[in-house]
């Protein structure tokens, strides 16, 4: 009956009552004495049948009495079992509020809960993605431990649904699952891993999300997608560009090395000559300094400048400490513009962005200082956001602005707004000790000040003017006289304790008026606040020591005042002063030294900036904004020294490839894309492709919709892949057949050594290729994008699940410099024949002007194909996988690589290779015989087999002393292919000169391991 | 992210409560009245704050405080965003964002919520998203829905939401197909006691009403597009298209959207339309002071003022003030001593003026600064920045739109220092 008393309670607010009314009168039966126990009673009573009668108007009506009661706080906990039963309901507002209902109680009445969740299994499988969505968002938000297992599933589930709004709604679920049952963490990473692969833009923000909420920690699940999501981000919702950006700024500063090295200032400088040319040149100007930054750096720097433009304000503000965070310091500079506008946005924003720019301001000045006069005060401001913006006048205060800056200081003193004139006097005081040049003036303009008539101005002044004082050892005893006189009309008393400790301290620059200011003191002594007793007493000391023919009494007696005071801090300290200055036979050594430790030289206090100290926040944070450690708040981590393989970030050929989908199906996200670049990409398209153009018209938004169905359709294929880059693709791999029946050239080193010196002509058209892929890439992102998909050769798919990553670091930093545009999602790259790719080779390695690069495989799966499984090979299991690297055995080889087990618990002894079955043409190099693996054991060994460039199978036996197991290796296409480094111009004339190319004259293009 | 949501009235109530999470309980709004109290003025109140175990982010518009409760890191500006985003989407589906209204909808504003967010992440802020998702009230749909038995509610996941454009709903279709462009331009500034501008700067927005059948593609050029010194975009804008062109590009949401909005910085020279003379004084013998304003236009290209408004806060020590304007009306508010002159349209043959006389404290001395006036006016047909459109093309579709233009300059935050 809680819900009774708590509606009783609410019953002494006024609007309360009316409101109760309200809704009595529009009830069927009204209770019209609302405020009783026993009417209220009757009221959920009433509510109850109305949720059990058969008219969906009367359900509806209770429904919403109920949300409302829910709105406002009160509980309606009781009516659970009543409003659950309609969670089948037809009537989908109904259904709507159940929802809201079930969510919001299913916690408290878990049991009763439970009744619903059938109905969600159900729904998770209804045709209509909106409901399918809906039923996983409430199941999910059921926070009843019971049902995980059931939620893990639709989870699972989701997470493979066509329609990337129910995937999306997957990604939340996540989030909700784990912080319902923390074990879950793995199963759910695998689950943010297969999300993070998605290709829609709906999905991307949530699934970062999850990702930041679960596994923040897992910087590896992100490689991959690193430059999908850079370029990705234009097109993601604002929401999702927030985390998703703030994510990628931690992930830069684990993975890049860091781009303000020494030599910072010129490089900036040559930077800034060119950065008004194309990007080209400012890469090829920066790859010869020592410091390179990534391409993938530069993208992400690059992605996100647009963004800038955003109208939503996070979003500007997370590209903004992006590029605090993460740009060349000299790049920074851009983002001064965007934060200024923000200004012009709601308090909150102002509140916000003020602050971060008074972070910024302090490190770098030159970034806002030409926006000095947009931090000019208004009298209209609220207080908080005036204090900010003196705060950043004050940092980008400097010789050149001072005068104005304080001209301007002046109207502020003046202001009506006390605590803000007291904010400037501070200012003042900081700009006088940070600028030498105007300390005396702002010394006199305070001094002013102190006739004021305000007495909090007065104060103020007097503290700032102490402060002051100290830092100069100047002699400033006009000043020191005029603060004496003060001391008998101000009452502030940290201002008279002020004026006591200055008088104190230079006590013996005022002789005569010292003695005096003291006599005055020890008159008032009793009535005056704690903190002005307690320099009286120091002042007493100083002066006793420095005069004591004149104020040995007065001392004394001051002593004696304090002797006896209420408060224990003076009684001590009289105490203390007592035995240290006033000699007896008992006082220490320390006596002797008294007028040392009470005259000493003070250190001058340093009046800083209180933003000086939160830099080590990340910009743009909760945490920042409150200068401590939030919960969960993620610690931006130094620059590594050495960068970490940037081959992670290799985008995986699988997954293009199996983007692959029949022209016409142009996909949603690219046209998207398109719909920010379609200009150069319309023109591209019409000569780089043969092929139909489903893209370039794509931004229209029939376009779009039709998209969606075929997105839908297609999950898995989801990407932006054209339908020209598919038509292509068809074209490789009829190419690549040919070849591979006509020839036997396989994966080999030696081969494509041998083949270095074949015809120039091959040569001259690879380059042209490269030249013209270099163009694509400096007109647009997405180009290059599909620039790198046209390497993608669907049949890999099925092959190359899997197989251990492998990177050459060697070949890649080779093919940055000699390719100088590589963007850096271009790595897969363009391929061409392995004779052609190894002319190339060989080109590479003695000069810089080389044409075509073979590349190092960008990755290679880590997936392995079963050779023998452990049941037919009585425990002795054989897994082969192809590494993709050029075989030692002979240049037509592939190179697979054979790990066998001993699952069983002998040795097994003398593992070999028996009798070959090999087509006509296809050769094998076999290991060397294994004597003996011991149990449990495993060993890796590699042979290679040249296929003759089909994909014929290599059927062979592997014998162990006793048995004979026949075993076979079929090659998947791709992994015959080879990798070649190839601009877009050379492929286009590469391509034209395959114009015959259906016809397989001219095996010329066909590649080996992509 | 975000856990809960409250919405407090001025005095305090907590009149609606929502949660994404599990169930907050109210009371950890009580470190927010506390820092309402320390902060006496709602304006003044610090936009987060931190409590043990919670977050309380707050901003405040229409009277009302929307805080919401957050647990872990999150950008603030994300958090602000978005209740800015959907107190703007209140108003948008009611017309008014207030308490009374908000309560009288209550279940809208419910199932508002829950689409615009789940489990604190936003799910669907556009409005054209929201609006199909859920209906806004009109009082022809109530009754058809009591009739009909209809719902609000829509059962299908709205087009917008999964297509390349998720500002637009297809589908749309008009008989009168209009594009109405507003270029508003607001002139800040702050003008010191000798009439010199300390600063000025012009921040313009283009807001446009868009009714058009179908899917419209539009291109809007300007005649000087590079006055425009920073700009930002409703996400409808083609980017590169503006970055190489400087042409607006875009496929419009449907209804009424703010399409840009640009900023013309200080060191562009500004024209100030009006100057302001006053002669403000106290005196520090006599318990009278002097006070007069003249308002008068100066460079406003044969434009007339118009809407013209002085306000003022007075200082502390003004008990009364008896005034007499030359035309409009004036009122002085004793408690809150804010002084405020509706002067409507300016005559340049005839510059308006407010004269008379300020009783003071007597006893009392002289405040030290003299009140700020602050301005607000209007000038039709007139962008102060000299920005105009060229041309509004129309690609996709066959028929022929009306297309309409408007100009106007206001005083943003104009302030005139005595």
């Amino acid at each position: 009956m809680s819900s009774n008393s708590f509606s009783y309670n609410e019953q002494s607010g006024g609007g309360e009552a009316t409101e109760l009314g309200q809704e009595a009168t529009s009830t069927i039966s009204p209770s019209g004495a609302f405020g009783l126990f026993s009417s209220d009673l009757k009221k959920n009573e009433d509510l109850k049948q109305m949720l059990e009668s058969n008219k969906d108007s009367a359900k509806l009506d209770a429904m919403k009495r109920i949300v409302g009661m829910i709105a406002k706080g009160k509980n309606a906990s009781e009516l659970f079992p009543a409003v659950v039963k309609n969670v089948a309901s037809k009537n989908i507002e109904i259904k709507k509020l159940v929802y809201v209902y079930l969510v919001r109680y299913a916690e408290e009445q878990q049991d009763l809960a439970l009744l619903s969740i059938s109905t969600f299994q159900r729904a998770l499988k209804d045709p209509n993605q909106l409901i399918r969505a809906s039923a996983l968002r409430v199941l999910s938000s059921i926070r009843v431990p019971i049902i995980v297992p059931i939620m893990m599933l639709a989870i699972k589930e989701a997470s493979a649904d066509l329609s990337p709004y129910v995937r999306k709604n997957a990604a939340h679920a996540i989030q909700k699952l784990y912080s319902l049952d923390p074990e879950q963490k793995e199963m759910l990473i695998e689950v943010i891993e297969k999300l993070l692969k998605d290709k829609s833009t709906l999905v991307a923000g949530s699934v970062v999300m999850a990702f930041e909420e679960v596994c923040p920690d897992r910087i590896d699940l992100i490689h991959k997608n690193y430059r999908k999501l850079c370029n990705l981000l234009v097109d993601v919702e604002e929401w999702g560009q927030v985390v998703i950006i703030h994510m990628l700024t931690r992930y830069a500063r684990t993975q890049f090395v860091s781009p303000w090295k020494e030599g910072d200032e010129l490089e900036d400088n040559e930077k800034n000559f060119y950065e008004s040319d194309d990007d080209q040149k400012e890469k090829t100007d920066k790859r010869k300094k020592p410091y390179t930054m990534d391409p993938d750096h530069r993208l992400l720097i690059r992605n996100t400048k647009p963004l800038l433009q955003s109208r939503n304000a996070a979003v500007v503000m997370a590209v903004a400490q992006l590029y605090w965070h993460i740009s060349p310091k000299s790049e920074a500079g851009i983002i001064s513009k965007s934060l200024v506008r923000l200004l012009r946005s709601n308090r909150e924003v102002q509140y916000i962005v003020l602050q971060n720019i008074a972070t910024m301001s302090i490190q770098r000045k030159g970034m806002f200082e030409p926006y000095l006069k947009s931090f000019y005060v208004r009298s209209t401001d609220p207080t908080m956001i005036k204090t900010l913006k003196l705060e950043i006048l004050t940092n980008l205060a400097n010789e050149a602005n001072i005068s104005t800056l304080l001209r301007e200081f002046q109207t502020y003193v003046k202001s009506q707004d006390k605590q803000f004139a007291a904010a400037t006097i501070q200012t003042i005081g900081r700009c006088a000790t940070n600028i030498v040049e105007v300390t005396d003036t702002c010394l006199n303009g305070l001094v002013c000040l102190l006739s004021n008539r305000d007495e909090i101005v007065v104060a103020e002044s007097v503290v700032v003017i102490k402060k002051l004082l100290q830092m100069q050892p100047v002699q400033h005893g006009e000043i020191i006289k005029h603060m004496a006189k003060l001391l008998d009309s101000i009452t502030v008393p940290v201002a008279r304790a002020s004026i006591l400790w200055l008088i104190g301290e230079n006590c013996e620059r005022v002789p005569k008026i010292a003695p005096d200011v003291l006599r005055k003191m020890a008159k008032s002594f009793t009535s005056e606040d704690d903190l002005v007793k307690l320099q009286i007493l120091n002042l007493g000391a100083k002066l006793y020591l420095t005069n004591s023919k004149q104020t040995k009494l007065l001392t004394q007696y001051i002593l004696n005042l304090g002797k006896y005071d209420q408060n224990y801090d003076i009684r001590d300290r009289t105490r203390f002063i007592r035995q240290l200055i006033v000699p007896n036979e008992k006082s220490g050594a320390l006596s002797k030294y008294a007028k040392k430790i009470f005259l000493a030289q003070k250190p001058a206090p340093l009046l800083e900036s209180p933003f000086k100290d939160r830099d080590h926040f990340q910009l743009g944070t909760l945490s920042h904004t409150l200068n401590i450690k939030a919960t969960g708040y993620l610690e931006l981590s130094n620059w590594p020294e050495v960068a970490p393989d940037p081959s992670v970030r290799n985008v995986e050929v699988i997954e293009l490839a199996k983007e692959w989908t029949p022209a016409g199906k142009a996909k949603q996200e690219n046209s998207a894309k398109k719909f920010y670049s379609e200009s150069e990409e319309e023109e591209d398209s019409s000569d780089s492709s043969s092929d139909s153009e489903s893209e370039s018209g794509s931004e229209s938004g029939e376009e779009g919709d039709s998209n969606e169905d075929s997105s839908e359709d297609s999950s898995s294929e989801q990407d932006s892949e054209s339908g020209r880059e598919s038509g292509l693709e068809n074209k490789r791999t009829a190419k690549r057949n040919s070849k591979a029946k006509g020839k036997s050239g396989s994966e080999d080193e030696e081969k494509e050594n041998e083949k270095s010196k074949t015809s120039d002509s091959s040569n001259a058209e690879s380059s042209s290729i490269e030249d013209s892929s270099s163009d694509s890439e400096s007109e647009s992102e997405s180009e290059s994008e599909s620039e790198s998909r046209k390497v993608t050769q669907e049949k890999e798919k099925k092959t190359k699940q899997g197989r251990t990553p492998l990177t050459k670091d060697v070949s890649l930093l080779d093919l940055d410099d000699f390719n100088p545009v590589s963007t850096p999602v271009a790595l897969p790259i363009p391929a061409l024949s392995p004779s052609l790719m190894a002319d190339l080779e060989g080109l590479n390695l003695s000069t810089s002007s080389s044409v075509i690069s073979v590349s190092t495989p960008v990755f290679v799966p880590t997936k392995t194909h079963v050779l023998l499984h452990r049941m037919s090979g009585k425990g002795l299991a054989a897994h082969y996988f192809f590494p993709r690297q050029p075989c030692i055995f002979g240049d037509k080889m592939v190179s697979i690589q054979i790990t066998l087990n001993n699952t069983t618990d002998q040795k097994i002894e003398n593992i070999h290779i028996g009798e070959k079955k090999l087509p006509i043409g296809l050769k094998m190099h076999v290991f060397n015989p294994i004597d003996s693996l011991e149990p449990e054991g495993s060993i890796t060994v590699s042979m290679g087999i040249d296929f003759c460039d089909s994909t014929q199978t290599a059927s062979f036996q592997l014998c162990t002393k006793d048995d004979c197991f026949s075993v076979n290796i079929q090659p998947p296409v791709g992994e015959l292919l080879l990798p070649v480094a190839m601009s877009e111009k050379d492929f286009k004339k590469e391509q034209a000169c395959l114009s015959a190319l259906h016809l397989l004259s001219k095996p010329r293009n066909a590649n080996r391991n992509e | 992210m975000i856990h809960s949501l409250f919405l407090i009235n001025s005095s305090g109530d907590i009149f609606l409560e929502k949660h994404w999470k599990s169930v907050v309980s109210r009371s950890v709004c009580d470190y927010f009245f506390e820092a309402q109290e320390r902060a006496t003025e709602a304006e003044n109140v610090p936009p987060v704050i931190p409590t043990p175990h919670h977050y309380l982010l707050s901003v405040y518009r229409h009277k009302i405080f929307f805080v919401a409760v957050i647990q872990t890191e999150v950008p603030p500006l994300f958090v602000i965003e978005f209740l800015h985003r959907v107190v703007d989407t209140f108003q948008d589906y009611f017309g008014v964002c207030s308490e009374p209204v908000i309560k009288d909808n209550v279940v809208v504003v419910y199932e508002v919520l829950e689409e615009m967010l789940d489990n604190g992440f936003p799910l669907a802020t556009e409005s054209n998203i929201l609006k199909e998702l859920i209906k806004p009230p009109t009082i022809l749909r109530t009754v058809v829905n009591t009739i009909t038995g209809s719902t609000n509610v829509g059962d299908q996941l709205p087009t917008g939401q999964l297509s390349v454009v998720p500002w637009r709903r297809t589908g749309v279709k008009y008989t009168n197909n209009e594009a109405y462009f507003d270029v508003i331009e607001e002139i800040d500034a702050i003008i010191d006691k000798s009439g010199s501008t300390i600063t000025a700067e012009i921040q313009g927005v283009i807001d446009a009403c868009v009714k058009l059948t179908g899917m419209p593609d539009l291109t809007l050029s300007f005649m000087n597009p590079r006055l425009l010194d920073d700009v930002s975009f409703h996400p409808c804008v083609r980017f590169k298209r503006w970055e190489s062109e400087r042409i607006l590009s875009f496929i419009p949401p449907d209804g009424n959207f703010r399409l840009l909005s640009y900023h013309v910085s200080a060191q562009n020279l500004v024209a100030i339309p009006v100057y302001v003379k006053h002669n403000i004084s106290f005196r520090d013998s006599s318990s009278l002071g002097r006070f007069e304003i003249t308002v008068g236009p100066k460079q406003t290209m044969g434009k007339t003022i118009e809407g013209v408004t002085v306000t003022s806060q007075m200082p502390k020590g003004v008990l009364n003030m008896s005034l007499t304007p030359s035309q409009g009306t004036h009122t002085f508010d004793p408690v809150t001593k804010m002084l405020s002159w509706d002067v409507g349209k300016i005559n340049p043959q005839k510059p308006p003026n407010l004269k008379g006389t300020m009783s003071l404290q007597a006893g009392a001395s002289k405040p030290d600064e003299n009140p700020t006036i602050n301005l607000q006016f209007k000038i039709q047909q007139l962008a102060i920045s000299g920005l105009k459109v060229n041309r509004l093309d129309m690609y996709g579709e066959k028929y022929k739109p009306f297309k309409g233009i408007k100009y106007m300059t206001k005083a943003g935050k104009f302030q005139v220092r005595t």
